[in-house]
């Protein structure tokens, strides 16, 4: 058996890639990582736990514990009010996948690899987001089986239903953009894990996702009104509950859209330099 | 024809400078052995004519297409297998080899066939569909190299690819340098070892602090650093002139006694063997107790001795240098 490496025409691949990187051709390098990192997770128990386990224990806690305490005007139920509010945490949360996925493949050298290969340049990173926001999808489902076990139900419309579910997973998938950014730029997976992370406490909770806003202090309250969590938020909430979406689902779509724009550019970018 | 064309290659992080003006000139089909300490460079020499690494300023062509402007073009025709073994440790080997495949845009039975065939190659069969993870270091050498050739590259770049192989893995490896050289495939690869470049190489670049310091072939270095030695150690330093006179006939050279030993004599002799029993033989019939004698290869130190006066000090900082 010999190694064979001499008949290296180029026919022998599908196209050269030299001269020919069509659109057709990144999305088919997209695919192609996509589809290692889904074939990965079934065999990545604890991730596949984190990604099942965490949300249900977070739609859980909060409901039980605070359920009872807190009441929101408007809202006859505090779940009615909260959940929106956990579903949009949990999937945002969802996005630091993406940082630590990146930050594991560069210390273990495998983007050196995939960089040394002819393939489009963002389809790595489309591959890696559209992998992670397929498994916000499977979180999501699980988080809204629960909600219902618990009482949670749309009072809206099923297009209001839809479309606030898609808002908070076009929201998460930006902030997946911002993970990948991070990712490839602090340097280690712990650093990643911490950096992925941090940061969205303040912004998730300075939020109107738990409470009224208007219940904050004072100077807070202008940091939670305007904060892109507390548009998304608003926004779900009022689709799911039959209310007037509007004014907060243009700001929201505006933030995902400014969002992945910046985001994908840097980390885009930040790819073709990055190095072990 | 040039497979490998760089000039003036610099590259500097913070303070260290990596490449220092390197300059590299290797012809199709030929293995060139790029040898140096560590942190000489070599891992930032290759990085760049990979395409994975910016040079500050220099430029590089390979395989007829510039590193810098013509990124893509390169990359569809080199194949690197880096210093540490990069492969999907979820993947098994075959996944990993089909993963590259589809990046290479071949179609599903190409693939897999391909896949199969690196697969038997490299002698992970019976492994193939078990995940990398479970694979030994040697095992995760062989798929990470078997991955840089699924799509036949002209030019393959080794990042010292047999440092921590036990010695049966890189005789395995050397097989396969030699294999794909024969193929017609250029080669470029780092090494520590004299003896792996001499095996390998029909050419060799040392670099130092990011500079070339010597070029030639591995017998052309040997030649200046004086070739293989002999060294014979005796019971009684009384004995010391007679054994001198004894190895007289056989050495090449001036015969000294080894520093800060009176018992222990070195000389060099013609590459080739057979010297070793006629030394003995001859000492035995002088009378001198003989403790030990054996044949000395110049390692890549002697080399760094011999070119530049230093020992080849580990992740040598020039910036660092005061005095
Ligand atoms: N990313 C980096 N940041 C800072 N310094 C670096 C970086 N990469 C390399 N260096 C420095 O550049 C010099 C050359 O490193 P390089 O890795 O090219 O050496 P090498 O010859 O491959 O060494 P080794 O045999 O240890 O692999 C070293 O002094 C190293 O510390
Ligand atoms: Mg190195």
């Amino acid at each position: 058996m010999t190694i064979d490496n001499s008949s290296r025409a180029l026919s022998d691949v599908g196209s050269d890639p030299a001269t020919s990187l069509t659109l057709a051709d990144g999305l088919r390098d997209a695919a192609t990582e996509a589809g290692r990192h889904l074939r990965i997770m079934p065999r990545n128990p604890e991730v596949l736990g984190f990604v099942v386990i965490q949300p249900v224990m977070f739609v859980l806690l909060f409901s039980v514990v605070f359920g009872g305490a807190i009441e929101v005007p408007g809202f006859a139920d505090y779940d009615q009010f909260l959940m929106p509010g956990i579903f949009a945490q949990t999937v945002v949360f969802g996005s630091s996948f993406t940082a630590v996925g990146l930050a594991e493949d560069l210390s273990k050298g495998l983007i050196d690899r995939l960089r040394s290969l002819p393939i489009a340049r963002s389809a790595v990173l489309v591959g890696r987001t559209f992998s992670d926001l397929v498994r916000n999808v499977l979180t999501f489902v699980v988080m809204l089986a629960v909600a219902f076990v618990l009482g949670f139900r749309f009072e809206g419309s099923i297009a209001g239903a839809i479309g606030g579910s898609l808002l908070m997973l076009a929201f998460s998938y930006s902030f997946s953009w911002i993970q990948a950014w991070i990712g490839l730029s602090v340097g280690s997976v712990e650093a990643a894990n911490a950096a992925s992370f941090t940061w969205m406490f303040p912004l998730t909770f300075v939020s109107s996702a738990f409470v009224d806003p208007s219940t904050m202090p004072g100077w807070l309250q202008p940091v939670a009104k305007h904060n892109p969590f507390t548009r998304l938020t608003n926004a779900a909430r009022a689709l799911y509950n039959g209310l007037d979406p509007s004014p907060d689902l243009w700001w929201a779509l505006g933030w995902t859209g400014l969002i992945t724009v910046i985001f994908a550019t840097m980390a885009i970018r930040r790819f073709s330099q990055v190095s072990k | 024809m040039y497979a490998v064309r760089a000039s003036g290659l610099v590259k500097t992080y913070d303070q260290t400078r990596a490449l220092d003006g390197l300059d590299l000139e290797v012809p199709t089909g030929t293995v060139l052995g790029l040898l140096g300490p560590n942190g000489a460079g070599k891992t930032t020499a290759v990085r760049i004519l990979t395409t994975l690494l910016r040079p500050d300023s220099g430029s590089a062509e390979v395989a007829g297409h510039d590193v810098v402007t013509q990124a893509q073009a390169v990359r569809s025709r080199i194949g690197l297998t880096g210093q540490y073994a990069a492969v999907e440790e979820r993947l098994s080997g075959r996944e990993n080899l089909e993963l590259v495949g589809s990046f290479f845009r071949l179609d599903r039975p190409k693939r897999s066939a391909r896949a199969n065939q690196l697969l038997q190659r490299f002698d992970l069969v019976e492994s193939a569909d078990r995940i990398a993870k479970t694979y030994s270091g040697g095992m995760r050498r062989r798929l990470d190299i078997a991955m840089s050739l699924v799509a036949r590259p002209s030019v393959l770049f080794l990042d010292e690819p047999t440092t921590g192989l036990d010695p049966r893995s890189r005789l395995g490896m050397w097989q396969v340098i030699e294999e794909l050289s024969s193929d017609g495939t250029t080669v470029v690869l780092t090494t520590q070892y004299l003896e792996e470049a001499d095996r390998l190489a029909d050419s060799v670049v040392v670099i130092d602090r990011g500079a070339k310091i010597a070029e030639g072939t591995v017998d052309q270095l040997k030649d200046r650093i004086g070739g293989d030695k002999i060294r014979v150690s005796i019971f009684d330093p009384s004995n010391l002139a007679s054994a001198r006179e004894a190895l007289g006939p056989l050495v090449t050279g001036p015969i000294e006694l080894e520093s800060g030993s009176t018992t222990t004599l070195l000389a060099p002799i013609k590459a080739g063997g057979g010297v070793v029993p006629q030394a003995i033989r001859a000492l035995d019939d002088c009378g001198a107790d003989v403790r030990d004698v054996e044949v000395r290869r110049p390692t890549l130190d002697d080399v760094f001795l011999s070119l530049t006066g230093h020992r080849a000090e580990a992740d040598t900082h020039n910036s660092s240098e005061t005095s």
